[in-house]
């Protein structure tokens, strides 16, 4: 207490200063920093529980819409070896772009994920699904002589998985496995798991729902042998690439398995290369008996040349075409997703338009835009009379009125489409009671669901109140005595309403058609169940990617367009009325 | 002025031609119904023009009767004739009739439209005023239609969508309580309600209490970032539900979350907190700031002022607010279809599946058991309002 009169007599010296001696300026800065930080705290766990809960899948969902790492994770080095060869030119790719694609599908096909490939591919040329589905199954036959040349000299030896792993394995080559290992990972399509990861994996066991042990973290049991990866060092690659798969996919111990076939072709190359040939000769390790005799009689065949092989295979591997669209869509990123949903792709000379029957979704987008937009105006010819009686009345036969409007409000959304579909079917309420009254006739029923009136009649019921309250809590300000002003002054009915009245509620149109307008454009359930196929709408077509075309890519990039079309009316709507200002119920 | 207008009456020639021209209307659509247009119209007219003779009569004093009586008194002859023709649904229909007519020709032959407008209208603005209430009534029945239609036909004794004649004659065989008896022994349907009781309230109570802080929090008066932290936290409620759905379906199913229960339980929090924190923050606007700070100066520490002082006052908003987050999680279907799997599913979505593929009448009842619930909630909103603007004193009674 003597502190602060001591610092109050000394005020005139100095700046202000507090009870506790430092400068006034300077405590409440920091009082003030303290109710901001205070105040960040409070809101502080809601935010991170809605950036985890929704705006994280907002933006996986972005992500999506042009992430393509599946031609790479599953034809990595065929992506590799594409890069050199010229798409504009009419010609086929060298051997070892067919080399490549022999080994990279071989393994897909092992890992079943060629098709997947196929089905990506599909959506950039059609057809190409079955190329990938048909070869993935004749993988096996590729060079078929060659590998039962090796197998032939000695069957007892080439069939026993410890005589491989004798020849092939050691304690080296951790680098070549892990990139065998992480290969491996990116065509199952799951991702390595971090410390992140790790620590979400033990909230999911205290939750109940552990995590399978990560790919990364299994110990493999195997290594290679170093002499061997100078000797053979295609067979080296290849044998980790079965290892990883061997131990990691199908739980077995490397050192049992007798290898795939890839792995024997991988050997005949290494075997015929007139750079190792020389080696084989000379070399004294485990299995060089074995060797010899394989090299020997694989030398009497004709060399593999796989471009051949594929084209047994399959025709279609000698089209240009295949080449280019994988090489036009071998990047880690695409807009491929953006341009189909635009109706458009990426040929080799640039963005094409789709041919004319694979157009749907600018047609899809103008019919949402055109359908939101009739549900809008008949909101707000039906919400304006009633939002005016209601603003007019006395506030007890106003209430009434209000919860005629707010009991739909309030009532499930399914249970008003239930109602809809009820009434409006060939043999529902609205049509027995027209054909009742004689309006029409039995055979003229009308055609009143599944398609587009079925969707406006019903949507513009159920987003009705969504239009009545805010026009109606906009006309509840407007003076009543203005009107009567105008008609004293001489104006007729029509002209007050129309120069004195109606002004003024454009504000509460604006607010309650641009809510209405949202909430049209991103429906799905209404559509869905009364659209039938003429009366849906581009939600239903991003639902249908989800579970059923299993396109997520476009749906992704579907979902995009939308959802930035909403942001743009979102942001209107808060420059108009305020986000701040949204009521709820009246 | 009150005078003027109690005493108006209109000329004897007006009334008698709009009842019977009403009377024609009505006729003509019965007539049209039976087949015989041209008889409906004149029977219509011919019974329009004596009903409103006799209001006439009425309204001049020339009955000795009072004008309920004479109301009552048409609607019997009304049933009677009904019933005499076509039993006892007509009964009915004449009878609620009969009703229109006895209070329409009354209360344009007494004048009674005409009190409570100003004297000065003209013919043409009457008409208005009431062609305009007329409309805006119809739009009113419009709105509240389907929730009407679909409780009758709940109980309908057979598996049709649609009124069957038993249920128009009203008889009793018409009518039954199986489609109730369904949704309350089929497991399909049990197993749904209990999962949407499950998840729906779980879900509430972490959109509120999140929801809740956070409100608290925006409402101080130096909050950084305040427009920013508003847009992100009400961004779930503008999203449309589809791609808030495709979203939380590629993202959970990363993290392993697509299917479960807890997934399920955190995309619908996710989606109910706008609600709350609109409500409540709206609570709080009427806050008096200098409670919290007289309770602190008394000596309570900050969590017992939040419980002792500041809750009982926001309680009617955090309610309400909990309220709209329940009905959300409980109505919801978009999301649950994508980020549940089949043991998730709810209410909603098993009449989606009703609706889409095997349409069930059993839908109808749970509608209406639907409808019931919306019901009590809305009344419970509409009370906590009023009691909340009372207690702020921001509007009278």
């Amino acid at each position: 207490m003597t502190d602060a009169t001591m610092d109050r007599g000394s005020a005139d010296s100095g700046p202000m200063r507090a009870a506790d001696g430092t400068p006034l300026k300077r405590s409440l800065a920091r009082s003030l920093r303290m109710q901001k930080i205070r105040a960040l705290a409070l809101v502080l766990p809601l935010l991170i529980f809605v950036l985890v809960t929704f705006l994280a899948p907002i933006f996986d969902m972005l992500f999506r819409s042009v992430e393509n790492r599946i031609v790479e994770d599953t034809l990595p080095a065929t992506v590799v070896a594409l890069q050199d060869w010229n798409p504009d030119q009419d010609e086929l790719p060298p051997e070892d772009v067919f080399r490549a694609v022999y080994f990279d599908l071989f393994l897909a096909a092992e890992a079943k994920k060629h098709t997947r490939l196929g089905t990506r591919l599909n959506y950039e040329m059609p057809g190409i699904s079955s190329l990938f589905r048909g070869s993935g199954r004749a993988m096996d036959d590729v060079a078929k002589d060659q590998v039962e040349a090796i197998e032939d000299t000695d069957k007892k030896a080439w069939r026993d998985g410890a005589f491989w792993y004798s020849i092939l394995g050691g304690d080296a080559g951790q680098a070549e496995i892990e990139e065998a290992r992480s290969r491996f990972i990116a065509l199952q399509g799951e991702s390595a798991r971090g410390p992140v990861g790790q620590s979400w994996c033990a909230v999911r066991g205290v939750l109940g729902a552990p995590c399978a042990v990560a790919p990364n973290r299994t110990d493999l049991k195997f290594g290679l042998s170093p002499e061997a990866m100078a000797l053979l060092p295609r067979t080296s690659r290849q044998y980790a690439e079965f290892g990883v798969f061997a131990v990691l996919e199908d739980g077995d111990v490397l050192q049992e398995e007798d290898p795939w076939e890839a792995v024997y072709v991988a050997m005949a190359l290494d075997l015929t290369d007139p750079a190792i040939a020389p080696r084989i000769a000379s070399y004294t390790g485990p299995g060089a008996e074995q060797l010899q005799a394989a090299a020997a009689a694989v030398a009497t065949l004709p060399a593999i040349n796989f471009k051949d092989a594929m084209a047994a295979v399959d025709e279609e591997w000698l089209d240009p075409e295949v080449w280019r669209t994988i090489k036009v869509n071998s990047g880690r990123y695409t807009s491929g997703y953006f341009l189909n949903a635009a109706d458009l792709k990426l040929g080799s000379d640039g963005v094409e338009v789709r041919p004319e029957n694979e157009r749907i979704y600018i047609m899809l987008f103008k019919r949402t835009l055109i359908m939101s937009l009739i549900i809008t105006g008949t909101c707000i010819v039906l919400g304006y009379p009633v939002a005016w009686l209601l603003a007019n009345l006395p506030s007890r036969r106003a209430n009434l009125m209000m919860i005629l409007v707010l009991l739909p409000f309030w009532t499930s959304l399914l249970v008003r489409t239930s109602a809809w579909k009820v009434m409006l079917q060939q043999h529902g309420v609205v049509n027995d009671t027209l054909v009742w009254l004689g309006i029409v006739g039995e055979t003229g029923r009308l055609a009143l669901i599944n398609n587009q009136t079925g969707t406006i009649i019903a949507m513009t019921h159920i987003l009705l109140p969504f239009m009545i309250l805010p026009l109606y809590s906009v006309m509840q300000t407007i003076p009543p005595s203005y009107l009567r002003a105008a008609k004293s002054l001489g104006a007729n009915d029509w002209t007050a309403f129309w120069r004195v009245y109606f002004p003024q509620s454009v504000p509460g149109i604006g607010a309650g058609s641009i809510l209405v307008f949202i909430l049209a454009i991103g429906y799905y359930i209404t559509p869905e169940l009364v659209g039938g196929t003429t009366g849906t709408f581009i939600s239903n077509r991003i639902a249908y990617h989800i579970s059923n075309s299993l396109n997520w890519g476009l749906a992704a990039a579907l979902g995009t367009i939308l959802l930035v079309a909403v942001l743009v009316l979102y942001w209107a709507y808060d420059r108009i009325v305020g986000i701040d200002n949204v009521k709820l119920g009246g | 002025m009150s005078f003027v207008t109690d005493t108006f009456r209109p000329s004897p020639r007006f009334t008698v031609g709009l009842v019977a021209a009403f009377g024609a209307l009505a006729g003509l659509f019965m007539g049209n119904a039976q087949g015989s247009l041209l008889f409906g119209i004149v029977a219509g007219a011919v019974l329009g023009a004596v009903v409103g003779l006799g209001a006439l009569a009425l309204a001049e004093g020339k009955f000795p009767v009072s004008r309920a009586a004479a109301r009552w008194a048409i609607v019997i002859l009304f049933a009677a004739a009904g019933y005499a023709i076509a039993g006892l649904a007509s009964a009915v229909v004449a009878g609620l009739a009969g009703c229109f007519f006895g209070w329409f020709a009354t209360w344009i032959a007494n004048g009674t439209y005409r009190r409570g407008l100003a004297p000065y209208l003209t013919p043409r603005q009457v008409l208005w005023y009431y062609t305009f209430r007329v409309i805006v009534w119809s739009i009113l029945i419009f709105l509240i239609t389907p929730i009407l239609v679909v409780m009758p036909l709940s109980f309908n004794a057979q598996d049709f969508f649609t009124f069957t004649p038993e249920m128009l004659a009203l008889k009793a065989e018409g009518f039954s309580l199986k489609h109730y008896h369904d949704f309350f022994y089929n497991p399909d349907w049990q197993q749904a309600l209990w999962n949407s009781l499950a998840i729906a309230p779980a879900a509430t109570v972490l959109s509120v209490a999140f929801g809740t802080l956070a409100a608290i929090g925006l409402s101080q008066p130096h909050v950084p970032f305040r427009q920013t932290i508003m847009a992100i936290l009400i961004s779930p409620m503008i999203v449309p539900l589809i791609i808030s759905a495709a979203g939380m379906y590629f993202f959970y199913s990363r993290i392993g979350l697509q299917g479960t229960y807890v997934g399920v339980v955190l995309a619908h929090a996710a989606l109910g907190i706008p609600f709350v924190i609109i409500t409540v923050t709206a609570t709080l606007v009427g806050f008096d700031r200098s409670l919290t700070r007289a309770a602190s100066s008394l000596g309570a520490n900050p969590v017992t002022t939040f419980f002792r002082v500041q809750m009982p006052l926001i309680l009617p908003g955090v309610i309400s607010g909990g309220l709209f987050a329940f009905i959300t999680s409980f109505d919801e279907v978009v999301v649950v279809l994508f980020v549940g799997s089949a043991s998730q599913k709810t209410l909603p979505w098993q009449m989606f599946i009703g609706l889409r593929e095997q349409i069930s009448p059993t839908i109808l009842a749970v509608a209406t058991v639907l409808v019931a619930i919306s019901i009590v909630l809305l009344t419970v909103v509409e009370l906590l309002r009023r009691r909340s603007e009372r207690l702020r004193g921001m509007s009278p009674g």
